[in-house]
């Protein structure tokens, strides 16, 4: 397959969503139960101004044509929809199409979030900006957007993820992003965002928390959502045109959920098209050693929000456990949680196996070397065609491009000889 | 006693109520039921607190400076578990001072809130803190709380708009927790202007009892903090005596605060920063 598709006109579809679709939450950024805004009252002034000024910004001409020409010309919008026969064969046959998030500036959907956000933090006249990240990949989003649009920029990393992803620490600094390294708690994921958020409440009068996932106390799960929207409605108008007909299924993994509640939403009113998000199974869901809130999880509240995550009976927070850092987290934004309840998505686990296999089946049979989390998707897209049949038509958000994950893969394969042979398939 | 005795009490005696904080189960749940005591009892001469805050350690402290958060991990690490809380609140009742809980919101919400506050009003607790819920989120709770007669101890914050001050008062009940800086907890060198700016503010809007926290760590700050707000609130600070000098460094340590709020320092004028 070629690399590119020019058949969509970026122009079609419109960035950052405009007005209220049947699918926004409450005013109180209810999505039936789940959401809210389970905060320190200190950061609930900052939240109502950030809502405040996204209701205007949406509506606002002049903001929606600069993210529209940003993600245009900066991040390289529209991302093409990549038809993978090879890889389809192995999915029972079914016509497996690719939305190439991977291909966008940064190598992740998460420039789609950061750019519209990081417009909104000039608008309200803040200077500095902090964010979390797990693998790296919205830290250097992060970063990038801050190097653009001249602002300050501090990234919180886990400790044990400043160490796994070296590199990308040094793509931050290079950036001009300050990054340190929290040691505290497990010293991953979810412990960034705690000292994110003690950052925040120490500083907020100058301060944007630059959040990177469909997660957190609203506006950030409809507001990520949003910004993210114009995934789903590219690939569905890029289906269309190409296949003529829409999808049986829409497939994306789920940590926090933002590229997947993205692609959803462009499908989430055509009743016919399945939505199906893969959660990190790790070493499987009996094992405990796990990222999935939704197909293991229970309610509660974290970061701002109640929706389904880790908790132990006295609802304390389990840590996550996934190969992919991406997914190595104990919650899931509060749309996702509404979804599964509702039924209208469905929800399923793969393991660090079955993604590890998608990984490399798509990089040997297509060329594309895929992100380890987008691999979960894959291994949900080989299940799903398998259940389908060749007759099926399956859309995949391929998130993000995978040479953070080299070093990962390296071991895993055992493909150099210093690393430790530790996968059990040496193909 | 209700919190509203506790603190009508202390404004007779013109002086403010010093509430004091330490996490359940810290370092271990034995230990704890003598830190709880000795935060009472004082030093023989001076009591100790009039009101204790016992915290529920939990995993993901948002809103707590290290050391607090290195206390509620080492209680964690200890083994401690939710249902070893009610033994201690009436530890605390026990010992004679008005037992209130200080907890993230996710331990109750797992516990049940109606299961948790029929638990917390058997154990003799009067209240509960919650720093990560905001009435607007709160309708579970205050159907619980009002239900087993317990008080709704909310936060303001130097960046809560008056709209709501208001609202906040309107839904607590007890005593309004100030929050004297943003940020979060750990002891400070000085007390900040915005507590003072605070309280004034949060006057107009109620008749509830104001404590204020976040900073204070000697009978110095307890003294100024106790001349303009109706509660001193310490936390960290116990935190770190219990480190240094254990249960009799904590007794002292609560005796000198004590005789900070009972100094009775010349008022100091309104200042509006």
């Amino acid at each position: 397959m070629t690399a590119r598709d020019s058949e969509t006109s970026y122009e079609s579809v419109t960035p950052g969503g405009t007005g209220v679709s049947g699918h926004d939450p409450d005013s109180g950024g209810h999505f039936g139960s789940y959401g809210g805004r389970f905060m320190p009252e200190a950061l609930i002034a900052a939240q109502d101004e950030l809502a405040a000024e996204y209701d205007k910004a949406r509506d606002d001409p002049e903001f929606v044509a600069e993210l529209e020409r940003l993600l245009r010309d900066y991040a390289g919008r529209p991302s093409p929809l990549t038809e993978v026969e090879r890889f389809g064969a192995h999915a029972g046959g079914a016509r497996v199409l690719l939305k190439r998030e991977d291909l966008n500036h940064t190598g992740s959907h998460k420039i789609n979030n950061v750019l519209g956000q990081a417009l909104l933090v000039k608008r309200m006249g803040k200077r500095r900006v902090i964010a979390e990240t797990g693998a790296g990949q919205h830290g250097v989003a992060t970063a990038t957007a801050c190097a653009l649009l001249d602002l300050d920029c501090v990234i919180y990393m886990g400790a044990t993820d400043t160490r796994r992803q070296a590199l990308n620490v040094a793509r931050m600094r290079l950036l001009g992003a300050e990054v340190r390294p929290v040691e505290a708690g497990s010293a991953t994921l979810k412990d960034a965002i705690n000292e994110a958020l003690r950052d925040w409440v120490t500083n907020v009068a100058d301060t944007h928390y630059l959040l990177g996932t469909a997660a957190g106390a609203h506006p950030f799960p409809l507001m990520v959502r949003n910004l993210h929207k114009v995934i789903g409605e590219e690939s569905r108008e890029q289906v269309l045109r190409r296949t003529g007909r829409l999808p049986d299924a829409v497939v994306a993994c789920v940590g926090g959920g933002s590229n997947a509640i993205g692609i959803f939403h462009g499908f989430i009113d055509d009743p016919g098209v399945r939505l199906v998000g893969m959660e990190a199974g790790g070493h499987g869901l009996d094992s405990g050693e796990h990222g999935a809130a939704l197909t293991s999880g229970s309610p509660g509240t974290l970061h701002g929000a109640r929706s389904y995550l880790l908790q132990d009976e006295d609802g304390q927070i389990a840590e996550a456990y996934s190969i992919s850092a991406g997914l190595d987290y104990p919650g899931v934004g509060p749309e996702h949680a509404w979804l599964a309840d509702t039924g209208r998505a469905e929800y399923r686990a793969v393991t660090d196996e079955e993604a590890m296999h998608a990984f490399r089946l798509l990089s040997r049979t297509e060329g594309i070397i895929p992100a380890i989390e987008s691999a979960h998707a894959l291994a949900g897209a080989l299940r799903l065609g398998a259940e389908l049949g060749p007759e099926a038509v399956l859309v995949v958000s391929l998130s993000g491009r995978g040479d953070k994950d080299m070093d990962t893969a390296a071991h895993y394969f055992g493909l150099v000889p210093e690393a430790g042979i530790t996968g059990e398939d040496q193909g | 006693m209700s919190l509203h005795e506790v603190f009508r009490d202390c404004a007779a005696q013109r002086r403010a109520a010093l509430i004091g904080y330490l996490p359940a189960g810290f370092p271990t749940v034995p230990d704890s039921a003598e830190l709880f005591r000795a935060m009472v009892r004082g030093d023989g001469d001076t009591p100790g607190c009039d009101v204790v805050e016992i915290g529920i350690p939990y995993s993901d402290p948002v809103m707590d400076g290290p050391t607090i958060q290195a206390a509620g991990g080492e209680a964690l690490r200890n083994g401690f578990r939710v249902r070893q809380l009610f033994d201690l609140v009436a530890t605390v009742a026990e010992a004679g001072a008005a037992p209130v809980v200080m907890t993230y919101w996710n331990p109750v919400h797992r516990y049940g809130p109606d299961a948790f506050a029929r638990d917390l009003a058997a154990a003799g607790g009067l209240g509960v803190i919650t720093p990560d819920l905001i009435p607007d989120e709160a309708d579970e709770w205050l159907t619980a709380a009002r239900r087993y007669d317990l008080d709704r101890i909310f936060l303001v914050a130097p960046s809560s708009t008056d709209r709501r001050l208001a609202m906040t008062a309107e839904a607590g009940s007890g005593f309004l927790y100030a929050a004297s800086v943003m940020g979060v907890t750990g002891a400070r060198d000085s007390v900040s202007g915005s507590a003072r700016d605070l309280v004034r503010r949060t006057r107009e809007h109620t008749e509830l009892p104001i404590g204020v926290g976040l900073g204070v760590r000697t009978a110095e700050h307890a003294a100024e903090v106790g001349s303009f707000a109706d509660g001193v609130i310490v936390g960290s600070a116990f935190v770190s005596r219990v480190r240094r000098e254990g249960t009799t460094g904590v007794a002292e340590f609560a005796a000198e605060l004590g005789r900070g709020v009972r100094s009775n320092p010349a008022p100091v004028p309104e200042v509006v920063d």
